[in-house]
């Protein structure tokens, strides 16, 4: 109605009317993030109730049916995974992007920085698909059972690299180019240029890209349950198998009932506790720009 | 050194750089054709003329920056310490260490004060500390930097003020003790009290490099500048229309485009 007759209206009446509209908007998205929360809460509730928190890391162990609701080796093989796929995966993107950025004939450059794109395209399942069949035998003619920690480690740096080298670039990209001129002005190496000026410069996006990799990795599910092996214990060497928080609720949601269920709940409650540190370490990580 | 009141009559060897026919273009669009002068050894020489006629890429083609910009291309001489530097195969880290650069809007890196100075001086010139930091004194001496920066030298440059970062930028192009310094338009970017200051430092620093700046500011041109050469755009490109010294050209402009140039009636 009012933009139909916008040329008549005061311009005042439009910054209203979308002002009101963006409202609704972000009103309808955060109502959404605290229903999620909601229902998370309410339903974990129960269980947390009849059992109190400290059982889910003192228990002898993860046996649902046996009132048994240790999460310890489920939250420490979420964790390593995600550590170990950052550890390999933030150095690999950083160079890959400074390689595009700072290296790479424009062609090759263009050619690769779609590959990234569209390596992270890739559907989860395709990306477990191929670990399954590909790499978990490699893993097995070295170290059986296969399905271990190190699967899902090599397959999740894989999924995160994008993350992390997109955004680096991005970071560069963003640089002022004065820094360039007056490196090249200078005549310094680029070797100079990129340890002594650009990473340094960089240094926020680049720890604010390895966080939301990190998001990403805690809360991959599909391509960790096909590798994993998925055994609820603590692994102790990388060739073990393990079970992470979001495997643990995909596999047994399907059957589990009462307190069970309710604790399948305290895991999801526990991996958005960890998305929510690592969102605003990542926040405050993005806050040191370039100019402080 | 007395000032030739003619072209002509200057001695060859007294010039730094002699530029023969010099072009530019930029994606074959010109940005300047067939400019020849020669700038002189210890003086100032200005570059004036309206924003578009190439005084910039003429700059940038001395110390061969051009050569980051894709698809510049540019035919001509430019002799420098008897070589031709507008050659291919010249050795650009040499040249640029040789013709320095100042940019138009300060452009210090985001590092300390001291790590803005080290970067050039460990690159080129020496790793010895003790060295370093006399040589970093003595610079900021010298841009008048010394006493309003000596307690602060880890700060980041990023917090010093416009006038302070660009006398900080001339320091840190004055540690490789350049034998030309080129400056694109250094004070525009500054406020009237800052731009003083680096004006007054400019014309010091005759003593130690000759230097060729651009400068939109026509007073400024006529207070500092030794000789001055105005580009104009014509026949679809920049040319160099007169130069010579800047007590001819803001006195007795020979070019009637000149004359009304800098009485203000045209550019």
């Amino acid at each position: 109605m009012i933009l139909s007759n916008g040329n008549i209206l005061s311009p005042s009446t439009h910054d209203r009317f979308l002002t009101g509209i963006l409202w609704c908007f972000s009103l309808l998205a955060s109502l959404i993030l605290g229903l999620i929360l909601f229902f998370l809460v309410y339903n974990s509730l129960p269980v947390l109730w009849d059992i109190g928190i400290s059982k889910f890391f003192l228990d002898s162990s993860w046996h649902p049916s046996e009132a048994l609701f240790n999460l310890t080796p489920m939250l420490v093989g979420s964790l390593l995974i995600m550590l170990g796929a950052i550890l390999l995966a933030a150095p690999l993107g950083i160079v890959s992007a400074i390689f595009c950025r700072f290296y790479a004939p424009k062609v090759i450059a263009v050619f690769y920085q779609s590959l990234i794109e569209l390596l992270s395209g890739i559907p989860s399942v395709v990306y477990g698909f191929w670990g399954l069949v590909t790499l978990v035998p490699l893993i097995q003619k070295v170290n059986p059972p296969g399905t271990s920690l190190l699967a899902g480690i090599i397959v999740l740096a894989l999924m995160i690299l994008p993350t992390v080298s997109l955004i680096a670039d991005a970071t560069f990209a963003n640089l002022p180019k004065e820094y360039f001129q007056g490196a090249a002005g200078l005549s310094l190496s680029r070797f100079t240029l990129l340890t002594q000026i650009i990473l340094p410069a960089s240094k926020s996006g680049l720890l604010t890209s390895v966080i939301l990799a990190a998001g990403r990795a805690i809360g991959e599910t599909m391509a960790i349950l096909m590798i994993c092996g998925n055994i609820a214990q603590i692994p102790d060497s990388l060739f073990s198998p393990v079970r992470t928080l979001t495997a643990n609720i995909a596999l047994e949601m399907a059957y589990a009932m009462g307190n069970h269920r309710s604790a399948l709940f305290v895991s999801g409650l526990l991996l958005m506790v960890i998305i929510f540190a690592l969102v605003s370490l990542a926040h405050r990580a993005g806050k040191g720009s370039v100019y402080a | 050194m007395n000032i030739p009141t003619t072209i002509e009559a200057l001695d060859l060897s007294s010039t730094i750089i002699q530029v023969e026919n010099l072009s530019l273009h930029y994606n074959r669009k010109p940005a300047f054709a067939e400019v020849s002068l020669p700038i002189y050894r210890d003086q100032i020489t200005s570059l004036i003329g309206p924003s578009g006629c190439g005084k910039t890429s003429f700059l940038m083609c001395l110390n061969r920056l051009v050569d980051l910009v894709p698809l510049a291309k540019m035919s001509g001489q430019i002799r420098f310490n008897a070589e031709d530097i507008a050659q291919k195969k010249v050795n650009v880290v040499a040249l640029r260490r040789k013709i320095g650069m100042i940019f138009q809007r300060p452009n210090p890196f985001p590092l300390s004060i001291k790590k803005n100075l080290e970067l050039p001086l460990k690159e080129h010139r020496t790793k010895n500390k003790a060295e370093i930091e006399e040589i970093i004194q003595t610079t900021l001496e010298a841009v008048g930097l010394w006493k309003e920066v000596k307690d602060r030298l880890r700060h980041s440059a990023l917090l010093l003020s416009g006038g302070q970062q660009q006398r900080l930028c001339i320091a840190r192009a004055l540690v490789l003790e350049p034998e030309l310094l080129l400056m694109d338009e250094p004070c525009s970017a500054l406020d009237p009290l800052s731009s003083a200051t680096v004006e007054e430092l400019i014309q010091q620093l005759k003593e130690k490099c000759s230097l060729l700046i651009v400068t939109h500011n026509l007073a400024q041109a006529r207070r500092i500048a030794d000789y001055t050469a105005l580009f104009w755009f014509a026949e679809q490109t920049g040319k160099l229309i007169e130069y010579g010294p800047s007590a001819e050209i803001f006195n007795q402009p020979k070019n009637q485009i000149t004359e009304a140039y800098i009485r203000g009636e045209r550019g």
